[in-house]
């Protein structure tokens, strides 16, 4: 009789366990390989990384450079081009990310998309997988940034696990976003309208968040704002890192915000990816 | 709604009953009944607009269907999505390659996300390879290829998780008759060898006629015909399987399809030519 009890709770477990670890497993094998596919396509187009690293590096030696002495917009840092490196890492990520939903788009429209979700891959591991591409892209653009401020010699704090802290912040936060610009894509239908919505998005994020400025300085309706956003939170958990100094916030909640902002927009995601088809 | 003969049922590698797919107030498929039998070439055909893409995605689980019954490989496309979509292979119309990726990528990515295990992976990509004769073509990218090399990739992708139902959405569409014979070449030498269901759409009549076993004539998401090229034939007295399908459609001008398909379709085309 205990044996058959046994057997019979064997067998439950067994139901209950293996669909879970299949599922699972499936999950992680289609986030590798859009992953991998992505790292792939960046060893094709390398040249892509570079001409995206322009753009953070304008902000930081011509829009820094402008203000390099003020200590209002560096909240007291005695260099405000310092001060920017996080923002700008975190902005230049923003873009891939938002923008990464135009991808999405054309995909649909070359058919990519459709034959994906006729794979047996979880819809959440096609969209945690592009956010991991969308990661790797902002990944490879903030160590070229890095690069760059290691040979420009700005003041900023060179401690591994400080660093290793900043790159895992700005793959959850361009994670998230890139997921976000997926749940946007699945709601209008050309390339032309999502890049009018990207705009209307990105500008409010990147200004209404302490990439450029600390939020003290904001007036408060604008600092309400700025507190919802999770951008404001991936810098400032970049900038502690980075720079030593905090606005006041702590540590953990910067990563327990990013981390499930990346959560809820990847779950929201995977719902509404598949209706970009429709 | 037809009642399927249960034999018939038992043989299906597609079973589909009473399928109905609306759109608000569109109704694309409009209860539609058939059956394709295991290792068969089955041909859908129809007029822009008759409900076959849409047919397919519900076949293939990308739609669910408003009312009806769909079995792909023993499988309930609505409660069984997964096992569905482990059993098949799919090309849909649109160029389903990465362009940014090589052809041999290309081949590794499909199967990863297929779920082929990493132990049989390259063995299964050089059957592919040698199935389709992608060999001189491997490591150039996708947005390189030809309209024949693309489509040929394709396949093989679609291959390698050696699927019981392979779906091909209009697979020779904007290719040369000598690209076009080299793809048909090749599912014919796979459904000799592997016994794999081949699920076609097509707007090649005569390609149709030459190639499948039987055919299905889909318009106003009804199936307006359904029988072998022969049968159809002789039920409407016509001397060619265009004749039938004129019949069959009641010759109207195609209406169907939005300005976006129309682009699309003519991108693609361009692209494959």
């Amino acid at each position: 009789m205990s044996v058959r009890v046994e057997s019979a709770r064997a067998g439950w477990l067994e139901r209950a366990v293996r669909p879970l670890a299949l599922g699972t497993g499936r999950l992680r094998d289609g986030t590798v390989a859009m992953g991998w596919a992505e790292v792939r396509k960046l060893r094709h187009d390398h040249l892509d990384i570079f001409t995206r690293s322009v753009q953070p590096l304008l902000w930081l030696f011509i829009f820094g450079t402008a203000l390099q002495n003020n200590r209002t917009l560096s909240g007291g840092f005695h260099d405000y081009r310092a001060y920017l490196v996080p923002g700008v890492m975190a902005q230049a990520a923003l873009f891939v990310a938002i923008f990464f939903g135009l991808g999405v788009i054309w995909e649909r429209d070359v058919g990519q998309l459709q034959r994906l979700l006729a794979t047996p891959i979880p819809r959440l591991g096609i969209v945690l997988g592009k956010a991991t591409g969308a990661g790797i892209r902002a990944f490879a653009q903030g160590l070229v940034l890095l690069v760059v401020v290691a040979i420009t010699a700005l003041s900023i704090r060179w401690n591994v696990l400080d660093i290793i802290g900043v790159f895992v912040l700005l793959l959850l936060g361009t994670g998230g976003f890139a997921c976000l610009s997926m749940i946007l894509a699945s709601l209008v239908r050309t390339r032309e309208r999502f890049m009018g919505i990207g705009q209307l998005v990105v500008m409010p994020l990147f200004f209404a968040s302490s990439a450029l400025y600390p939020i003290a300085i904001m007036p408060t309706w604008l600092q309400v704002v700025a507190h919802a956003n999770p951008l404001s939170y991936e810098v400032h958990g970049m900038r502690e890192l980075l720079l030593g100094i905090s606005a006041g916030g702590w540590l953990w909640l910067d990563f327990l915000v990013v981390g499930s902002f990346l959560a809820i927009t990847a779950v929201v995601a995977a719902k509404t990816y598949p209706r970009a088809i429709l | 709604m037809t009642q399927l003969a249960p034999v018939e049922e038992l043989r299906a590698s597609v079973l589909v009953d009473g399928l109905v797919v609306r759109f608000g107030e569109v109704q694309a498929v409009a209860g539609v009944s058939f059956s394709v039998e295991s290792g068969e070439v089955f041909g859908l055909l129809g007029p822009n607009g008759a409900g076959k893409t849409t047919t397919i995605r519900v076949l293939t689980t990308l739609l669910r269907p408003t009312e009806g019954q769909a079995f792909v490989a023993g499988h309930d496309v609505l409660r069984e999505g997964l096992a569905v979509r482990q059993s098949i292979g799919y090309v849909p119309q649109a160029i389903s390659i990465d362009g940014a990726l090589t052809a041999r990528e290309n081949l590794e990515f499909y199967g990863r996300v297929t779920g082929v295990p990493k132990r049989e992976r390259a063995e299964r990509i050089d059957q592919a390879v040698e199935a389709m004769a992608l060999g001189t073509f491997l490591d150039r990218l996708g947005r390189t290829l030809s309209g024949g090399m693309l489509r040929r990739l394709e396949i093989a992708t679609a291959l390698l998780k050696q699927p019981e139902v392979l779906f091909l959405d209009e697979p020779t569409l904007g290719l040369d008759p000598t690209a076009r014979r080299v793809v048909w070449d090749r599912l014919e030498l796979l459904r000799a060898e592997a016994g794999t269901t081949v699920f076609v759409t097509t707007h090649q009549m005569e390609e149709a006629e030459r190639q499948c076993d039987r055919i299905a004539i889909m318009d106003l998401g009804r199936i307006a015909a359904h029988g072998t090229p022969d049968q159809l034939r002789e039920q409407f007295a016509a001397a060619s399987l265009e004749d039938v399908f004129t019949a069959a459609t009641g010759g109207r001008l195609e209406e169907g399809g939005t300005f976006r398909d129309v682009r699309a379709s003519r991108k693609r085309t361009s692209r494959l030519a």
